[in-house]
């Protein structure tokens, strides 16, 4: 059967025999490192011609269809172009700052991707203390939305990073409290451990009300913390010409862009992960042969379809809500997400105490 | 003083409130009247069904989006350089100004110029020559109509201009020429002629 776990283990024996402990270490920090930046150039692609694709289809269109079959090559070709382009930097603005801007946003995207488990003992490191350090570093990414607004000495990129900011730290909270509620359930912060738990059932299902209404208030809160629509509020097209990027072009445009969706991708990782029970297969009571059934799927292909699902979700949402005004934005989280999030980690703690869930 | 003179203007407007003819303000007099818990127990009602209704009616577009999503047949989309043989245009679809001719080469156009008047931007330049009738009398007759395509707006003015409908609106749309001369047409046939009876 196939399996990333043992693919790493043959790995990991090979090196040991044939080097000393720091080159191997060494080596397989360059491996993890050209891995994490191949995922990311393959999801980039993957995802932008999805999210066309699902747009088209939600609004009675076709997409893309012209390079290659059912235009697969599409962001190829886009990429190519962006990469042609000059990246301009404006006379007046502050040049360190803006340069270093994308690079910032893309490498707290990178960090998220340490404590994420993609199949069965496959993961770069799993930190014992992974949720706090998901939220932790996924607040970061922030610092360079406001670094890139800032520096692009333009109102619009000021407006957009500025609107980035108070959307960002306010979600933050109703994300965490949500997450939160699995942390009660599972009473670990370690990923490792979050999956584990989940081995005879997801949490989403035998967490009761408190863990589906802790997963609709993630789902929301992590569109919103993702900058997407109806919370694209940063980057307003129709208000702000593109918000905190207006003034970059080429592969500098290309990284906030790249960052956008590997960051949703992280996010409903995280989401498949705490809720869905990442690479866990689908197990139901003592049904024995189709629990042995759904064992012989490997456990990568459970990740990505979970993974792709709540993806999809995201992109359903964009293209049929309408985008929120900055008011609106912040008494949705500061009068309804937060009070009931806070409301349900209470009636989590009281399930998790009781012992009521399965 | 500036807190009393406060104090007098709302104890004043809450006796005002009081009054029995002003409908409106005793109404918010009569909510605000009422025990807190009873207040309170409104505004949990209120926030209850606000999140419902929101729900309810986020959900209804995600129904309507996720119902064109797994019905691909719904596309409107035309898939255009590749149905080119089927393409059906609509009816009042305004491509470019034509002249129609029957099987006999004959238009209907007198050369009147009434097109020529109507065109906003002077799209159209009628030639006009003299034709002897059979009684040896002379008579105004078409002789070029010149068609400037680069200049036309698809506005229809002509057509509505026209006294004895020789011109119409095609449906053609492609209209791609490397040189600009070819986009100058002359919508009258060479040799052709107006047919009897056309005054």
């Amino acid at each position: 059967m196939f399996s990333l776990q043992g693919i790493t283990n043959s790995i990991q024996t090979w090196l040991v025999r044939n080097f000393t402990g720091t080159w191997v270490l060494v080596i397989e920090c360059a491996i993890v490192m050209l891995l994490a930046i191949t995922l990311f150039a393959v999801l980039g692609l993957v995802l932008v011609w999805m999210e066309r694709k699902v747009a088209a289809h939600m609004q009675i269109r076709l997409g893309p269809n012209r390079v290659g079959p059912m235009g697969i090559f599409q962001t190829s070709a886009d990429t190519l172009k962006l990469i042609l382009k000059e990246g301009l930097t404006p006379d007046g603005a502050d040049k360190l700052l803006f340069n270093l801007a994308p690079f910032v946003v893309m490498i707290v995207a990178m960090l998220l991707l340490a404590p994420i488990a993609f199949a069965r003992g496959f993961q770069v490191w799993d930190i014992n203390i992974g949720v706090l350090y998901i939220t932790a570093i996924s607040s970061l990414s922030v610092i360079g939305i406001l670094m890139a607004g800032w520096a692009s000495n333009n109102k619009y990129s000021l407006l957009g990073a500025m609107r980035s900011g108070a959307q960002i730290v306010s979600y933050e909270l109703s994300a965490g409290l949500s997450i939160l509620t699995i942390v009660v359930l599972t009473g670990s912060l370690q990923i490792g451990d979050i999956i584990n738990a989940q081995q005879n059932g997801w949490w989403l299902f035998k967490g009761h009300i408190p863990v589906v209404i802790a997963f609709v208030i993630f789902m929301i809160a992590a569109t919103a913390e993702t900058n997407r629509a109806p919370f694209d509020l940063a980057e307003a097209e129709s208000e702000l010409t593109a918000g905190f990027h207006t003034e970059y072009s080429g592969m500098k445009f290309a990284l906030f862009f790249l960052a956008e969706y590997i960051n949703i991708f992280i996010v409903c990782a995280i989401g498949a992960t705490l809720f869905l029970g990442g690479w866990m297969p689908l197990h139901i009571g003592s049904w024995e042969g189709f629990n042995h059934v759904m064992d012989y799927i490997p456990s990568s292909v459970w990740f990505f379809v979970k993974t792709f699902l709540l993806i999809f979700l995201m992109m359903w949402f964009r293209w049929t809500f309408p985008r929120l005004r900055v008011d609106q934005l912040l008494s949705l989280e500061w009068k309804y997400l937060l009070p009931i999030s806070l409301f349900n980690l209470l009636l989590a703690t009281v399930v998790a105490i009781f012992e009521w869930h399965f | 003083m500036a807190f009393l003179t406060y104090c007098q203007c709302y104890t004043a407007v809450h006796q005002h409130n009081t009054e029995p003819l002003n409908g409106w303000r005793k109404g918010i007099a009569a909510t605000t009247n009422q025990e807190p818990n009873i207040r309170l127990a409104m505004f949990l009602k209120d926030y209850i069904v606000d999140i419902f209704r929101a729900t309810k009616s986020l959900l209804t577009g995600m129904k309507r989006t996720g119902y064109y999503f797994v019905h691909p047949k719904e596309i409107i989309t035309e898939q255009y350089p590749d149905n080119r043989d089927t393409l059906v245009m609509a009816d009042r679809f305004r491509g470019e100004v034509i002249m129609p001719h029957d099987e006999n080469r004959e238009h209907a156009c007198t050369g009147c110029t009434a097109c020529e008047l109507a065109c906003p931007n002077a799209t159209i330049k009628i030639v006009t020559k003299f034709d002897i009738t059979p009684e040896g009398k002379k008579k105004k007759a078409l002789d070029t109509f010149v068609y400037h395509l680069e200049l036309c707006t698809m506005c229809g003015l002509c057509v509505e201009a026209c006294p004895t409908d020789a011109i119409k609106m095609g449906q053609k749309f492609e209209h791609s020429v490397y040189d600009r001369s070819m986009l100058t047409k002359k919508l009258n046939l060479p040799g052709s002629k107006i047919r009897e009876g056309i005054e």
